[in-house]
């Protein structure tokens, strides 16, 4: 009996490590593309402490390309109050991918923009459907997330934003 | 007795890991990542014979599936537990009353060489000839199992080498998949272009196939080698993307058992600035249906994968009732997209700025000549290269997008579609459908939080089950909740009573990683598509539950 006791111990601290270990998850390092065709390493996702915003989208996904459109109009202020950067990592495939860069330069967005054609970081990261958007602190950790969007979503992501870029914790 | 000792010795060893070690092993555990994600949708089936909805003998079916991921360092793991008790509706009849794990790999990468064991998807180029993937939405996944190894020996340079073989719902397809790829980003591998403003990337893949000789009736050919190489050229606004892929001969189902070989030829460019933007695009492929399993039809068993060149609509009446998939026997497809932002304070683009988006795009079969003089059995063809034949698809459409002012916002689309029914859908001497359809969506903001939208949709076509209208209405209250109620009335049938409502209701809770969401109502027989991949859905009526959660 306190044979298996200690051995459920033993187990329990070693999960209990594992479990710690969730609430520092950083940003996996899968390839993307850029688009102008080469390759980014997402493990490379950085900006110099500030807060980054990952949003998954589709040129064919219309409540992504609203909130994409929503921040659009906020994004100069944001960056500017914030530092915040946003990544927009479309994972439109081999049938949509060249609409990625006309749709975006024609929106006029200034996000920093990755095309994940087969779905790899999307999968690494766990995502089930577009949109999906992860907020990212100063040292590269996954502090939050958010599946789909409605209207007004972006009022909530910009005070968490604020908070990360004055250095408070957002739990 | 004897069992005591292995035991006590790997407590002591998990004691020993977990208590002594502590500092070294926490290191090295605190580094490790647990990620994943979880789906779980349900419907109670209702009997109704108004839209032609059949009792479903166990009432409610469910599909089912949780991802685990562990990664620590350039190590990872994974499994992902699926389940069909029994599939949905509309599902590949293949996953029925089926649990199991078919996914799982163990990969590692060390310096310059990843390797990859079990399950895994790949892409080489655009995937005209390999491309595993999956569309749980769909139940489409055809992930291959076997091994991978990519290798990157300078910068700018892998080389990805396959063998495997690939999932077919929970067995796995006879033919054994071999392949190899090689990817070049010229820019970075000859140092003196590495600061240049045009970017040169380019390939090159072989894949072959193994399959045994198993049909008496042909002497068939037991490995199927295809190969295809490929090029993207980038500078400044402009981006020139090219692929040509070949296939030797390969009866199959597909192609009626011809000797004939495949091949696709894929173009695209696009220019870009600011506020402008003009994709033209074209394809032709011939042949080019390329199977783990020369006997399996419909979506089943492909190892490539061949993009559809027709814009990929989201407004329902448009991506549901007539949409377009790939012909794998053969295509000629065109396109043109275009993009124009109206300035901000321009006479047209007012405070905000005006979009208009505009999208053009055809399919047709090849210009064929059958082979067949009378005299013989022969079920071949010929075919000139650059003919078109019979019209598959057609579709002009315009969209203008406008924000009035900070609470008001809409856009006004129309389409015109042509759609033949007999290829698209396999039926007989059915008549071209010819629709026109328009659609606004406004929204209205009432604050930050609270925002309802609508749309209408109306279809007009004198062919097939005839006018549609479409209404929805969406209250959201960010953000956390949504609720929904839509109507779909085939007004325009022409049998009185086959003008049926399809209403439904839904309703959603957002949070985090978390979302849950219920609808009742009516679904249509229809099309349902994701990422140009397309399954007919029976009608049904009942109530839908889904939960996704990611963690």
């Amino acid at each position: 009996m306190r044979l298996k006791k200690t051995f459920l111990s033993a187990l329990f601290i070693c999960f209990t490590i594992l479990g710690f270990a969730q609430n520092n998850k950083g940003v996996p390092a899968i390839d993307v593309k850029k688009m102008d065709g080469t390759t980014f390493n997402t493990g490379d996702i950085d900006n110099d402490g500030k807060p980054v915003i990952i949003n998954f989208w589709a040129t064919w996904c219309s409540p992504c390309k609203r909130e994409l459109n929503n921040i659009a109009d906020l994004y100069e202020d944001w960056v500017d109050e914030t530092g915040v950067k946003l990544i927009a990592i479309s994972i439109d495939d081999a049938r949509n991918m060249a609409k990625v860069a006309p749709y975006v330069n024609g929106k006029g967005w200034e996000y920093d923009v990755y095309i994940d054609p087969n779905g790899d970081f999307k999968r690494a990261l766990g995502v089930n459907n577009v949109p999906h958007t992860f907020l990212v602190d100063g040292n590269g950790k996954i502090v939050w997330q958010h599946n789909s969007y409605a209207e007004g979503d972006e009022y909530e992501l910009l005070e968490l934003v604020e908070k990360l870029s004055r250095g408070e914790s957002i739990d | 007795m004897n069992f005591k000792k292995p035991l006590i010795l790997s407590t002591l060893l998990f004691v020993g890991m977990c208590t002594t070690k502590a500092q070294n092993v926490e290191e090295i555990l605190n580094r490790g990542q647990i990620r994943g994600n979880f789906q779980l949708e349900g419907q109670i089936y209702q009997e109704d014979s108004v839209i032609g909805a059949e009792a479903v003998p166990e009432k409610y079916r469910t599909n089912a599936f949780l991802n685990v991921m562990y990664t620590n360092g350039g190590f990872s793991a994974g499994i992902r537990y699926e389940s069909y008790l029994n599939e949905l509706l509309g599902y590949p009849e293949g996953y029925r009353n089926n649990s199991g794990i078919m996914y799982r790999y163990i990969s590692f990468t060390k310096d310059k060489l990843s390797v990859t064991v079990g399950s895994f998807y790949e892409q080489f180029g655009n995937g005209l000839i390999l491309r595993t993937y999956e569309e749980r939405g769909l139940g489409y996944d055809n992930a291959l199992e076997g091994i991978r190894v990519k290798y990157r020996p300078v910068k700018g340079l892998t080389i990805t080498g396959i063998t495997g073989k690939q999932r077919i719902f929970f067995d796995l397809g006879p033919g054994i998949v071999r392949a190899v790829d090689g990817d070049l980003d010229v820019n970075e591998v000859i140092p003196q272009l590495r600061e240049s403003k045009t970017r040169l990337q380019i390939g090159a893949s072989f894949v072959s196939r193994f399959q045994t000789d198993d049909n008496s009736a042909f002497n068939l050919p037991e490995n199927v080698a295809t190969y295809g190489g490929r090029f993207n050229l980038h500078r400044g606004k402009i981006n020139i993307t090219g692929e040509y892929a070949y296939k030797i001969n390969d009866p199959s189902v597909n192609n009626d058992f011809i000797y004939r070989p495949g091949e696709a030829v894929f173009l695209q460019t696009s220019y870009s600035q600011k506020g402008f933007g003009l994709v033209l695009a074209a394809k032709r492929n011939e042949d080019m249906s390329f199977r783990s399993d020369r006997n399996q039809a419909l979506q089943n068993g492909l190892i490539n994968y061949l993009p559809a060149l027709t814009k990929q609509h989201t407004y329902n009446l448009l991506a549901t009732l007539y949409p377009y998939a790939t012909q794998l026997t053969g295509e000629i497809a065109l396109q043109a997209d275009l993009i124009y932002k109206f300035k901000k304070g321009s006479a047209l683009g007012g405070k905000y700025g005006t979009t208009v988006q505009m999208n053009y795009a055809s399919a047709n079969g090849l210009d064929t000549t059958s082979a067949n003089d009378g005299d013989t059995k022969r079920r071949g063809y010929n075919s000139t290269y650059l003919g078109f034949g019979e019209v598959y698809f057609k579709d002009f459409n315009i969209t203008v997008q406008k924000k009035i002012n900070k609470k008001f916002k809409g856009s006004l689309t129309y389409a015109n579609l042509v759609y033949n029914q007999n290829v698209i859908e396999v039926k007989n001497n059915k008549k071209d459908v010819f629709a026109n359809v328009g659609i606004a969506d406004v929204s209205y903001k009432f604050n930050r939080k609270a925002s309802i939208r609508s749309e209408f949709q109306t279809l007009f076509t004198d062919q097939d089950l005839g006018n549609w209208a479409t209404a929805l209405i969406e209250f959201s209250y960010a953000p956390n909740w949504f609720i929904a109620v839509q109507d779909q009335y085939n007004y325009g049938n022409e049998d009185a009573e086959s003008r049926v409502h399809y209403y439904n209701v839904s309703a959603g809770y957002n949070s985090g990683g978390n979302r849950v969401s219920a609808s009742y109502g009516r679904q249509r027989a229809g099309i349902f598509c994701v990422g140009g991949v397309c399954r007919v859905v029976p009608a049904s009526n009942g109530l839908y539950v889904s939960i996704t959660s990611s963690f």
